[in-house]
């Protein structure tokens, strides 16, 4: 799995590319977590376009993302996800906290 | 019912390894019919129990070891995800969504293997571990019967 985070106004947008599980999920978290403090951003888009497979694990690296920018009043938003991945989001129930977009565009007007 | 295939995969408690476990049993798998989405589903499911087994059995420690049984019957796929870890306290607790206290964690990882698979049954033993069982039926067919386990 890798990884591409660029800053976008006050927004992180974390591109995720291939196998989002228990091995992805800690490296993830850590890169995250940095980007944010080191570039002060405020809110995070999951662009999760490249997404091949995901299971909960790597649900619970965008819950816990989502949980952590909240205490600052921030926002999260998911974009781009392939339909292997949709009904595994909607079982989930985590569309029902964090929005999801067709595009990185559609979201990032919501979010800054 | 008759077994007519079966493979058994034994690794340590790695994160690495769940990949491997997919991988294995979607392989395994492909000799039914299953379509696309089946197969997914059967990844997922196969990747939370051994999620769970390394998180939970073993609390993250590389060191243990996870067995992964597929059997292939003639109606359905029966995959065993076992561990000696640690095992479940309190396994109607564990059974339900959310009922983990980890803010990094969903808690859902029996949510989809129930949501995936046709049944789902766990056993486990506190200091003994746990055994996961998993069963998908195949397409085209209909369960009609307890399979005689070999």
């Amino acid at each position: 799995m890798s990884l591409e985070i660029q800053k976008h106004c006050d927004a992180l947008i974390v591109r995720v590319y291939g196998e989002f599980d228990l091995r992805a999920a800690d490296h993830c978290r850590r890169d995250i977590d940095q980007k944010l403090k080191t570039q002060g951003a405020k809110h995070i888009l999951f662009n999760l376009g490249g997404v091949t497979f995901i299971d909960s694990s790597g649900l619970g690296v965008i819950l816990g993302r989502y949980r952590k920018v909240k205490e600052n009043g921030g926002k999260v938003a998911i974009s781009n996800v392939p339909p292997r991945v949709t009904r595994i989001l909607e079982l989930s129930g985590i569309t029902r906290l964090i929005p999801v977009y067709s595009s990185e565009s559609a979201a990032l007007k919501e979010l800054t | 019912m008759r077994l007519r295939n079966r493979m058994k995969l034994e690794f340590l408690s790695r994160p690495e390894n769940v990949s491997l476990a997919r991988v294995a049993i979607a392989t395994f798998a492909t000799e039914v019919d299953f379509n696309l989405s089946d197969l997914e589903e059967i990844k997922v499911a196969v990747s939370e129990a051994v999620s769970n087994a390394i998180v939970h059995g073993y609390e993250e420690k590389p060191t243990g070891t996870i067995l992964v049984t597929a059997n292939l019957y003639q109606d359905v796929l029966e995959i065993i995800v076992e561990d000696e870890g640690k095992g479940i306290a309190d396994l109607t607790q564990a059974l339900q969504p959310g009922g983990n206290a980890d803010p990094e964690r969903m808690g859902l990882g029996f949510v989809f293997m129930k949501s995936f698979m046709d049944e789902v049954d766990v056993w486990s033993e506190l200091g003994q571990g746990t055994r996961v069982k998993l069963v998908k039926i195949l397409p085209g067919t209909q369960r009609t019967q307890k399979y005689a386990e070999n």
